[in-house]
């Protein structure tokens, strides 16, 4: 009754695989706890990043998160290249019931938990810079999307050692997620996980909504915004439109799980096939909301390592708005095969084949881009021409199976899985890398180690492509997905080379780890001086790196595209900066403890909710608005940060700048 | 962000969804302005119920009357209760609705698209047999 | 962008071409907006979500709508008269919450609290009457387990009323607010968010009764 359906049967005593990784996953998070509490960085990390609303600290921190959590969702993908590599006429390792939720935990974790707070990490951090202003919209409510998102990933590691995973793939499908065929807390994990997450981020896309739109310098109209802010404005228009969509589906299976509603049950009336309906119309969104940042970072890479304003700029802008509406438009294509005949199949076809045209506009569009410029390879670059390959030939067999007849024969197989890591790893998580090498120096004031970049960019690229070509083959091999044993020999080879190139994935990651080691131990050797390392072409590049706390000591006043290029130009031509601006007072938000407090009661809701413990989860629900009505109590919601102490920071960068801009023009 | 008086440049500017530009003596004028939306949302509701009943309506064009009204009386709220016009200062919270609108429009249209023509070509087994005879 | 800028030419929808003929804020000329502008169309932009959310269980009581599993049916179910006098209440309160806002643009706390008190009262009937109707149900074997249909009803109408709960519990902290803190900036931007809450709340209260009750009665 206290406890609710928490006993110690929860804890994976007689699983040595869940036991072994829940014991390494506590002894790293204590590791780093205790490291940070014994050498005092405490209050430091409690002052400087906990409780900051600084969007710079909140960028950084969802990335950091998607970081580690690309390590667990990759461990996961190795555990089912080695379980399928192993199990030909054999059981493998892994139960099948353990493999279940491998593959589950797996997709849910690196959609969710690595995708997204990696692009949403990067627009937080680059958005506000590229505006020219200070903060994003909403500061407080920055900080409590990145702590509701870090409750998800809490609660998604905490299935590990209390408790199981959903079984049903990284989407729950009724009726296997229904409460009569999946009775444990796996689903349950998946339900409150994503719920509490997703008001995150829901939060976030409106926040940087209502930014984009509602907050940019002086004279910066629409159409001198930079690339990679059209691209976020659609991003997060589709985050505000889809997530409700998502929020209203789990809460239906949490009704029919929970309070005996029929939904989606067999009997009664539910009617399992709306599930599928509705979360691909959430879906199909989601995807785009994902991809469409990483087109605005290649664009913003590829104009600044090609030397060049970005080609046909309103043809990109009107391609991504497009994008943005379509991509509401084709949700079927997830589930030709359910049977809603040749009508809809038709029409929800025919869209989809044509998503794929601004797309090609924008593929065109860089490579004019790239055309006539004075091209440096660093690995941005490498990274952005990776992703203009891998992503054509995952965006073709995407359109291939926007065929229905042909999605007849592929739904479900290993083609449709090489397909879509085909463009979320060579589209999404290669743009990610691009704009994680690109901003890297600008967040923390040097550069990352280049060889070792073009390293794991090399290991990578060949690595997917040893991983994932012949998943392809496979599907056309009759082999169909999220199988935990086979006896087709004919497979065989094909899941052997698909491991080889998973190791090959593993040692980009491990090139990756070490960049970022070898960097932090060469940092003054790799420092960014001026807060331009690249010859940079928008506003984030004329701050200093890291950029203060209010970012621009004065905002920018923007008269035409690209307007630090313009400045850069002024100020060459000149032969020094311009005089010294009157430095005024700043006012800026003040930190709180609201995010974190907000989700340690959200994290009290979700684990009660999963394991019934009603008290617990009202106990909850009470903290969390008593937290909001003391965050709206609060008196003295700024600070000023004094005119001496902008102009003070203000000169420190100056001075650099007046040194590089008395050399000759590098590059 | 500092606060700048909102009437810097008259005609210009956006307004906050739900501001109502009242200038000093506009109280009665904003009253005003609720209690004729509440006579017409009022009206118009009763005149749903009214239809609803049977009255007055030929029964199968009840759906598309009923809609109708709903359609006006939400145009009622919009437009008394939340202050969205046509003036430049509401266009981007005009877009904004229409955006919503949108997204509304294609999620409705779509599933009933989709879900209706599941049932047509997979239908239950309680459909199969009430469709013999 | 000062008052001693010459004037320029009035184009308020932006038809001549200049990009930088219009001055204003939070267009992009003349720099962030004010800090209400933001609030407002953040909250705007915030209710847009929600109602795409409640368009989604809409899309399924539009779907379950006749799975009634052998049980009763809308026109069993309801109770058109209740209805009624829950639209009633709703209306009135809408209209008192702008009564409210009224008084708020006139800085007049006595007028502000009765009107949100006759919000309150108004709001409350609503929600009493709808639980009444659900424990009704309920008891009568006709609850949300019962079938698709009324689990799709449950959970649509329900939804709707816990927003209205919720609406309920702010507008007492807005009454709380404004008591300890007087119509301070940042109160009078809750107060703005509150009432676009309160009347998107009838918004969709318009849909619901036209399309659950009065659309499921009718033959």
């Amino acid at each position: 009754m206290l406890l609710g359906k928490l006993n110690w049967d929860a804890l994976p005593l007689h699983e040595p695989i869940p036991l072994a990784a829940s014991g390494m996953m506590i002894a790293g998070i204590l590791g780093v706890v205790l490291l940070v509490l014994l050498k005092g960085w405490a209050p430091y990390v409690w002052r400087e990043w906990i409780t900051s609303v600084d969007h710079k600290r909140i960028g950084i921190m969802y990335c950091l998160l998607a970081l580690v959590m690309l390590l667990r969702g990759f461990t996961d993908a190795i555990m089912m290249r080695s379980q399928q590599a192993l199990a030909f006429h054999s059981a493998g390792y892994l139960p099948p019931d353990h493999y279940d939720q491998v593959f589950s935990a797996h997709g849910t974790i690196m959609i969710f938990f690595v995708a997204m707070p990696f692009v949403i990490g990067l627009m937080n951090f680059v958005l506000p810079l590229q505006l020219g202003v200070r903060d994003v919209a909403f500061p407080t409510l920055n900080s409590v999307s990145f702590w509701l998102t870090a409750v998800g990933v809490l609660l998604t590691n905490i299935s590990l050692f209390v408790g199981e995973f959903a079984r049903t793939g990284w989407l729950p499908y009724p009726p296997l997620s229904e409460l009569r065929y999946s009775p444990g807390v796996g689903v349950d994990y998946w339900l409150w996980a994503l719920q509490i997450s997703g008001v995150g981020t829901l939060m976030s896309g409106i926040n940087l909504v209502v930014t984009i739109l509602k907050m940019r310098a002086p004279g910066m109209t629409y159409l001198r915004m930079p690339m990679f802010c059209w691209t976020a404005l659609a991003s997060n228009l589709l985050i505000v439109a889809a997530f409700p969509i998502l929020t209203a589906t789990s809460a239906m299976l949490i009704m029919d799980r929970y309070l005996g509603f029929h939904f989606f049950t067999n009997e009664a009336g539910g009617n399992v096939m709306m599930f599928m309906n509705l979360i691909w119309a959430w879906g199909h969104p989601e995807v785009y909301i994902l991809i469409l940042p990483a087109f605005g970072i290649f664009s913003e890479v590829i104009s600044t390592f090609s030397g060049k304003p970005l080609f046909g700029y309103r043809s990109m802008v009107m391609a991504t708005m497009c994008i943005c509406i379509l991509a509401f438009m084709v949700w079927l294509h997830h589930f030709f095969t359910m049977g809603a005949g040749g009508n809809v199949n038709a029409f929800f076809g025919i869209m989809t084949m044509i998503i794929a045209i601004p797309t090609g506009v924008k593929v065109y569009n860089w490579l004019f881009t790239f055309y006539g410029g004075r091209i440096r390879f660093t690995s941005p670059v490498l990274w952005s021409i990776g992703f203009m390959v891998t992503f054509v030939i995952g965006g073709m067999t995407g359109v291939l199976m926007a065929v229905p007849p042909a999605d007849f024969v592929l739904h479900n197989s290993l083609f449709l899985i090489a397909h879509f890591h085909n463009v979320i790893i060579g589209g999404v998580l290669f743009g990610a890398f691009a704009g994680y090498t690109y901003w890297f120096p600008k967040a923390f004031g040097f550069r990352l180690h280049e060889g070792w970049g073009k390293a794991a960019f090399w290991f990578w690229l060949v690595g997917f492509y040893v991983a994932f070509m012949p998943l392809y083959v496979l599907g056309f091999l009759g082999m169909t997905r999220r199988m935990q044993h086979y006896d087709v020999a004919e497979w065989r080879p094909w899941l052997l080379a698909a491991a080889a190139g998973a190791g090959l994935i593993a040692l980009g990651i491990g090139c990756q780890v070490a960049q970022l080691v070898v960097s932090i131990r060469h940092r003054r050797k790799l420092a960014d001086q001026t807060g331009d390392p690249w010859d940079g072409r928008s506003l984030e590049w004329a701050t200093a790196s890291p950029p203060p706390a209010f970012n621009f000591a004065l905002m920018p006043d923007v008269s035409g595209e690209e307007p630090y290029w313009a400045m850069k130009d002024a100020a060459f031509a000149r032969g020094g900066l311009t005089d010294e601006p009157k430095y005024e007072a700043i006012e800026m938000p003040r930190n709180t403890a609201t995010g974190v407090v907000t989700a340690f009661f959200a994290t009290a809701v979700g684990f009660a909710m999963i394991w019934h413990i009603w008290w617990m989860a009202l106990f909850g629900i009470a903290g969390a608005f008593a937290t909001f009505v003391a965050f709206a109590w609060r008196d003295r919601s700024e600070f000023e940060v004094p005119a001496a102490e902008v102009a003070a920071i203000d000169r420190l960068n100056r001075t650099a700048r007046a040194a590089a801009v008395a050399r000759p023009r590098a590059f | 962000m500092t606060e700048v008086h909102p009437h810097e440049h008259p005609g210009y500017g956006d307004s906050a969804p739900g501001d109502e530009k009242l200038d000093g003596s506009g109280v009665a004028q904003g009253i005003g302005g609720y209690l004729l939306g509440l006579a017409l949302a009022g009206g118009l509701t009763a005149a749903s119920f009214y239809f609803a009943a049977g009255h007055f309506l030929w029964g199968p064009g009840m759906p598309s009357a009923l809609i109708a009204l709903a359609v006006a009386q939400m145009g009622v709220h919009l437009v008394f209760f939340l202050h969205i016009t046509t003036g430049p200062e509401s266009t981007n919270n005009v877009l904004a609705l229409a955006f919503g609108v949108l997204i509304v429009f294609l999620l409705l249209a779509g599933t009933i698209f989709i879900m209706s023509s599941l049932s047509h070509t997979m239908p239950t087994m309680d459909q199969i047999m009430s469709m013999q005879r | 962008m000062t008052a001693a800028d010459p004037p320029v030419p009035f184009d308020p929808y932006h038809v001549g071409r200049g990009q930088d003929s219009d001055p204003s804020r939070g267009h992009g000329a003349g720099g962030p907006a004010s800090k209400r502008v933001i609030v407002a169309y953040g909250f705007w932009i915030f209710l847009l979500s929600d109602i795409v959310m409640f368009s989604a269980f809409f899309a399924g009581y539009a779907v379950l709508s006749g799975n009634t599993a052998g049980g009763p049916g809308a026109r069993q179910l309801f109770d058109l008269h209740n209805v009624a006098i829950e639209t009633a209440c709703l209306l009135l309160s809408s209209f008192s919450c702008g009564m409210a806002a009224v008084a708020t643009e006139a800085r007049n706390k006595a007028a502000f609290y009765l009107m949100m008190a006759v919000t309150f009262v108004l709001g409350a009937a609503f929600i009493t009457l709808e639980v009444r109707e659900f424990a009704a149900l309920i008891a009568q074997g006709d609850g949300p387990s019962r079938s698709a249909f009324l689990s799709a009803f449950f959970a649509l109408v329900g939804c709707h009323g816990a927003h209205v709960s919720v609406g309920l519990l702010w507008l007492l902290t807005m009454m709380a607010q404004v008591f300890a803190k007087g119509f301070r900036p940042e109160i009078l931007r809750r107060i703005l968010c509150f009432s676009l809450f309160w009347h998107a709340l009838d918004i969709i209260w318009v849909a619901v009764f036209t399309v659950v009750y009065l659309l499921g009665v009718h033959p």
